[in-house]
């Protein structure tokens, strides 16, 4: 699904990504671990085509296609989605008229017709419900006065709205209470098909006892130094950065 | 400054006035013949007042970023004066009202058309017509307000209405009565020659009563217009009031107005100027809060482009204990546009518990257009809560890619974020068809789609 090749990156001429190489394919689910400052968030951003950092070299292809060469809209219409670490508010903008839009460019570029408003009410109450979303949430605008947990709560939601092929969740679990955390994961869970893949970034070991990985990456300085199964995730926890970090030093 | 300097500055400002002073001598009596002795008595004064004040100048702090020259000394072909054939023309304007259900009323270059009638009564007692002839069978309420709100304005312009004015809108409000409709003015500015015009309104809310006010500004024929209009307004004890400005001239239009709102206790009102397109707006609201409890809210969004210039200035003057004012301007300007916002708030001595907010928020979509904006706060209370801020900046990138990023193009975003920096002036507007159709003229500008007078809340034909 996913094949990334030796990918670099400069933000301002400073080195982030130092030549990353990964394979995700159909029904995986992978867990990227690392230090901050290690380029976890730079790799989520630079797949879902934020431009702040530029591409130096490598090569990056979704489902057969030049990823790097696509828009982040579409991008999002071939199915890539992106789990903000911090979603942004956008006050003026409701999260139906948001999601009506959305909803609408994906089905326009696979050649449907629109949603009726009423079929589109329908699909909001369901994917509402899978996520454990507070109904009043929807009603409001996009993410503003939303606390930490329902602003993650709302990137699973828009998530079960636009069912991607790709799910790119960075630092989810950041700020969230363990209730919350499960609710999170649950919905994740809940939208996890064979043919679908999740790339779960994150710092902390726990998400992973709800999410389970097939892979565990660890991302240190702008490389992948291990990677493993989901094993990985608890010597990670138990033994710390420390422990890769004298590791590489060694090598 | 010289002398020498200062002997050209008033030479030239008595040259930019010398026009509007003849306009004065040629049409009086017929300004005069028509109005009625009360109004009539305020001229000679005023007049006076305009001559030593003049057009002002962005010498004047509160026109410092607007320059009125080149529609003040242009050679405007008549200061316009109807005639029959005027209001037979007035009377084709047909309005019926579409989306929305309002009491309408139509002004041709200020003047009241003259086959309707001329004064219509409302449900509730409410009467509404023309000012020339309220004016006649309302002396008593004309004598107890008229001129009264706009005393000790220091704006020459306002005092060159006072002069000249002759016809405009008159609405009573009767103690105690609600009218669940909103009343409805479109200004239509027609003619074929280069014209300048004036008029003025005059609007009473006795207590306890509750109306919504829409006025709309259009023009329908390409010529080069000047409009200068001066609104009176009182709102009694425990009234609500609400006005809302729609403004869609074109470019070659300057709309210049003045509302001056006076509040009496534990009243509520507020003010939402949406200027969508014109060449020069400048728009001044004067809040006087003046009795204990009163409470306002002066809301105002512009939409411009190409060399547009808006301008809006807003006075609060909290003369009294315990009053509350909220100001709340938002604009979006593209290509050459500018716009100027200057907020001031005034606090006076004895109005301690005074609650005061103020905020101004500026697109600039590019690096050519400009934003002026200055928060002036006078306080002279103590016990006194006051805030201003702010802002000129650029779309937030990162809501633009959050956007783009669930598969919403660039253009839509965009579109999508202006519309919601523009819509939370939008929802302070409590009619809500009105609410409706404004976020649909809001976006069929942003699209671009809004040519001038394409679209008016009343479809004229």
């Amino acid at each position: 699904m996913l094949v990334i090749n030796n990918l670099k990156t400069a933000i301002d001429g400073k080195n982030i990504l130092k030549g990353i190489s990964l394979e995700v394919k159909a029904g995986e689910v992978h867990a990227i671990m690392g230090p901050n400052g290690s380029g976890k968030s730079t790799l989520a951003a630079v797949l879902a085509g934020r431009e702040f950092a530029e591409v130096t070299e490598g090569t990056v292809t979704y489902l057969g296609k030049d990823l790097l060469e696509m828009s982040p809209e579409d991008r999002s219409r071939e199915g890539i989605f992106l789990g903000f670490q911090y979603p942004i508010e956008i006050p003026g903008v409701s999260m139906v008229n948001f999601m009506k839009t959305a909803v609408n460019e994906h089905r326009k570029h696979k050649g449907l017709e629109p949603l009726s408003a009423s079929d589109f009410l329908k699909l909001m109450r369901e994917k509402k419900e899978l996520v454990e979303i507070d109904s009043k949430l929807a009603n409001r605008s996009v993410n503003e006065g939303f606390s930490g947990g329902e602003k993650k709560k709302n990137e699973i939601f828009q998530m079960a709205m636009l069912e991607p092929k790709l799910a790119i969740l960075d630092e989810t679990d950041s700020g969230l209470d363990i209730d919350a955390l499960k609710i999170v994961a649950n919905g994740v869970n809940k939208l996890k098909r064979p043919d679908n893949s999740t790339i779960v970034i994150t710092h902390y070991q726990r998400l992973l006892d709800y999410i389970v990985p097939d892979v565990v990456h660890v991302l240190y300085d702008g490389r992948i130094v291990k990677t493993a199964g989901k094993e990985l995730a608890l010597e990670l926890e138990e033994k710390g950065y420390e422990w890769i970090r004298r590791e590489v030093d060694m090598s | 400054m010289d002398q020498k300097r200062s002997g050209y500055v008033m030479n030239n400002q008595a040259e930019r006035s010398e026009r509007y002073l003849n306009f004065y001598k040629e049409n009086i009596k017929r300004i005069s013949e028509n109005s009625s002795p009360y109004i009539n008595s305020f001229r000679e004064a005023a007049i006076e007042k305009f001559r030593e004040l003049g057009i002002p100048t962005r010498r004047n702090e509160s026109y410092r970023y607007t320059n009125l020259d080149t529609f003040f000394n242009h050679d405007f072909k008549s200061y316009f004066m109807p005639t029959g054939p005027d209001f037979v023309k007035a009377e084709e304007f047909r309005c019926d009202v579409t989306d929305l259900d309002a009491h309408g009323v139509v002004l041709l270059n200020g003047f009241y058309p003259t086959i309707n009638d001329k004064l219509r009564e409302l449900p509730g007692g409410i009467w509404i017509g023309s000012m020339t002839e309220a004016s006649k069978k309302f002396s008593d309420k004309i004598e107890k307000h008229y001129g009264r709100y706009v005393n000790g304005n220091s704006d020459g312009l306002v005092h060159l209405n006072t002069a000249m004015a002759s016809d405009g809108v008159f609405i009573w409000v009767p103690e105690g009565v609600v009218l669940k409709k909103p009343i409805q003015i479109v200004n239509l500015v027609q003619s074929d020659e280069d014209i300048f015009n004036q008029h003025r309104n005059l609007i009473i809310a006795e207590k306890n009563s509750d109306i919504t006010l829409i006025i709309c500004d259009h023009t329908l024929s390409p010529q080069k217009f000047l409009t200068n209009v001066v609104t009176e307004i009182f709102v009694g004890e425990n009234a609500h009031f609400d006005i809302i400005r729609v403004q869609n001239e074109h470019n070659n239009a300057a709309k210049i107005t003045h509302t001056f709102i006076h509040q009496e206790r534990n009243s509520n009102a507020s003010s939402n100027n949406i200027t969508l397109h014109g060449g020069l707006v400048r728009n001044s609201t004067h809040h006087y809060l003046g009795g204990e409890g009163a409470q306002c809210h002066s809301y105002g969004l512009y939409l411009a482009d190409k060399f547009q210039h808006i301008d809006n200035y807003v006075n609060v003057d909290h003369a009294f204990p315990n009053c509350t004012s909220n100001q709340l301007f938002k604009g979006v300007l593209d290509d050459m546009a500018t716009g100027a916002f200057n907020g001031r708030i005034y606090v006076h001595k004895d109005a301690q518990g005074t609650m005061a907010y103020q905020k101004n928020n500026n697109i600039l979509l590019t690096d050519d257009a400009k934003m002026d904006t200055k928060p002036q706060l006078e306080i002279y209370a103590d016990d006194v809560k006051c805030s201003h801020g702010a802002t000129v900046g650029q779309l937030d990138d990162n809501a633009l890619f959050y956007l783009r990023s669930r598969g919403i193009d660039r253009r839509q975003a965009r579109l999508m974020l202006m519309f919601g920096f523009a819509h939370e002036v939008i929802q302070n507007i409590k009619v809500e068809a009105l609410q409706e159709r404004m976020d649909n003229l809001v976006m069929q500008r942003l699209k671009g789609e809004l040519s001038r007078c394409a679209s008016c809340m009343v479809k004229c034909g």
